[in-house]
């Protein structure tokens, strides 16, 4: 993609990013880091890639997406809001007891959503599901997912990736949001996932790893990805917890912690600086 | 004497025939095609019939995915399996978004027989009442599974469907029974007494009617096929017309059918209602009618149930 491209959806992503923040500041509770980390993929796919009608959140033939790691709500969130599915005046009241801003996505109540995901390890599943669905039916929509690293040690993602592979799911597309942290500490420590790509490798999965802030990267992945016929594709992408926000880049502490006032200000300054 | 079949067969059946009528009906397994009877399915539509493997949990989330797009899918595996080790996968991939997802439990309760504790499940009808939006449904013959199975393919929502391991005796009529959602059905009237019954214990609840009969006590029997939602209704003319109520199942009496039927009983016309099912305990290996006799699944204890429920009426 030519740099024009690349500087609007950087402006839109950036928009999302502040919408996170915003979300989590506002409902005084979310999860931050792990949303800012998957800005970049959501913004490429919803607004780059991804076959949906805004006035149509449930077409049959719309491509699915699952956010698996679904803590990350407030990203799809605010993507959703950006695209148009639903008013951005919504996203201040993430979490608050009126809104069907769930702490965790919700497909019955919120345009958009495609699946209700929150318990980790379900999601990759769910999306197997719909790309059966769709090779069964001879249609051709896509179907993508997006886990956190520490969510692969759940089991059923595993047997999930059997399942893909087994089915050769080639219309299915699942990230790896590679950040390396989850809510105790480093996934090394917490709980050893690596290697993620030779692990996929073994289950027969055509893997590719990028940098998930690269939106060419993202691209060229995302396309070869679907160009790949005969097994399912898994896009490993190494990411920045916490993402353009400077003190919480790469600080497992904001895993799941809402800024006070004056960390929501930086936090406004430091998205700002980068439009 | 009675045909017996065992409800499994009946489900394997129902599914190869409204397989034919429903083209967007689609079958899951967890390689125990062979014993839920699904394999009958799988050959009759092999392109609509998928082995997860034995990964429950992965499965009951593929069906819910898979009902997202427009299919109407059938997953299953021994109860044990389903409402058990996938229950937290079937609150918050099926429960929670309220999706079109049938559950076909096979081996319920203690007539799995030899392979003993591990696989007897006597805590699914508690399971699946507690989640919200959840159908459960525990037919009592052959007939009855086939009208069930057909009135879940058109119900639009999550569905959870027990069936037995067992052979047992067919009680209805195939080209005179109809099933009606939520509905109880009564086999036979009485007014000293009503035995609320479900699954195998519906033959078992008729054989105590008969009991009790030569000792001059008329019970009335009600097949309560559909757990949640209970027929308020016909429990609540029971307990008026008939002041006392037995409740017969193969599950633990702890959240099963007789729980269900007590809250119905003490929130609108308390009367004294007596639990038949095993009592809060495993199972073990063994014959099924040794079994029934030593959990206490028997007409005789039904009968016996029945008469201190009458003492004890008001």
């Amino acid at each position: 993609m030519d740099n024009a491209k690349v500087s609007e959806l950087e402006k839109i992503a950036n928009g999302i990013r502040r919408d996170i923040v915003t979300q989590v500041y506002s409902a005084n509770s979310g999860h931050p880091g792990g949303s800012l980390s998957i800005a970049d993929v959501l913004t490429y796919l919803y607004f780059e890639k991804m076959n949906v009608m805004v006035d149509d959140p449930k077409w049959e033939d719309r491509d699915r997406f699952v956010l698996s790691k679904g803590h990350a709500s407030p990203a799809i969130y605010a993507t959703l809001a950006a695209k148009g599915f639903f008013p951005k005046e919504e996203l201040v009241k993430f979490r608050n007891i009126e809104s069907f801003l769930q702490g965790h996505p919700d497909m019955k109540h919120t345009p958009g959503v495609d699946m209700s995901t929150g318990s980790l390890g379900l999601g990759i599943s769910a999306a197997c599901g719909m790309a059966l669905g769709g090779k069964t039916q001879k249609k051709d929509f896509r179907v993508y997912a997006v886990l956190g690293d520490g969510e692969i040690a759940e089991g059923q993602v595993w047997e999930a990736a059997m399942f893909a592979a087994h089915y050769k799911l080639d219309n299915l597309c699942a990230f790896i949001d590679n950040n390396g942290l989850q809510i105790d500490g480093e996934i090394t420590k917490v709980m050893n996932s690596t290697p993620i790509d030779e692990k996929f490798k073994a289950f027969g999965w055509n893997v590719q790893m990028i940098d998930g802030h690269d939106f060419n990267a993202i691209e060229a992945a995302v396309n070869a990805a679907e160009a790949f016929k005969g097994a399912p594709s898994v896009i490993i992408m190494k990411t920045t917890k916490g993402k353009g926000v400077s003190f919480m880049e790469g600080k497992a502490s904001w895993h799941g912690a809402a800024p006070n006032k004056e960390q929501y200000e930086q936090a406004m300054n430091d998205l700002a600086m980068a439009d | 004497m009675a045909d017996k079949i065992a409800t499994r067969e009946a489900y394997g059946a129902a599914l190869a025939e409204f397989g034919a009528k429903y083209d967007n009906l689609v079958v899951l397994d967890a390689d125990l095609a062979g014993a839920t009877k699904t394999g009958v399915f799988a050959k009759a539509f092999p392109e609509r019939f998928f082995d997860c493997g034995i990964a429950e949990g992965d499965m009951v989330t593929v069906a819910a995915g898979l009902s997202t797009t427009g299919l109407i899918p059938f997953a299953s595996s021994f109860a044990m399996f389903l409402a058990g080790r996938a229950f937290e996968q079937i609150r918050n991939s099926v429960g929670y978004p309220h999706l079109n997802v049938k559950l076909g439990a096979t081996h319920g309760g203690i007539t799995v027989g030899e392979d003993g504790a591990t696989h007897q499940c006597l805590e699914d009808f508690a399971l699946m009442r507690t989640i919200p939006g959840m159908t459960v449904i525990c037919p009592c013959d052959a007939v009855e599974t086939r009208a069930a199975v057909e009135a879940a393919i058109k119900y639009n929502g999550p569905v959870y469907l027990r069936f037995g391991r067992a052979a047992t005796p067919v009680l209805f009529d195939k080209e005179t029974y109809e099933f009606t959602w939520g509905k109880g059905v009564v086999m036979a009237d009485g007014d000293d007494a009503a035995i609320i019954a479900c699954g195998t214990m519906v033959d078992i609840a008729l054989s105590a009617r008969e009991l009790l009969k030569a000792d001059g006590i008329n019970a009335r029997v009600i097949n309560m096929h559909t757990i949640k939602p209970i027929d308020k209704e016909l429990v609540l003319k029971a307990a008026a017309e008939t002041g006392a109520i037995v409740t017969a199942e193969e599950h633990n009496i702890l959240g099963g059918l007789g729980e269900a039927v007590a809250g119905v009983v003490a929130e609108a016309n308390p009367v004294p209602v007596l639990r038949v099912g095993t009592e809060d305990t495993f199972g073990r290996s063994g014959k099924v009618p040794p079994l029934m006799e030593m959990y206490g699944l028997t007409a005789e204890n039904i009968a016996a149930k029945v008469k201190k429920a009458i003492s004890l009426k008001k």
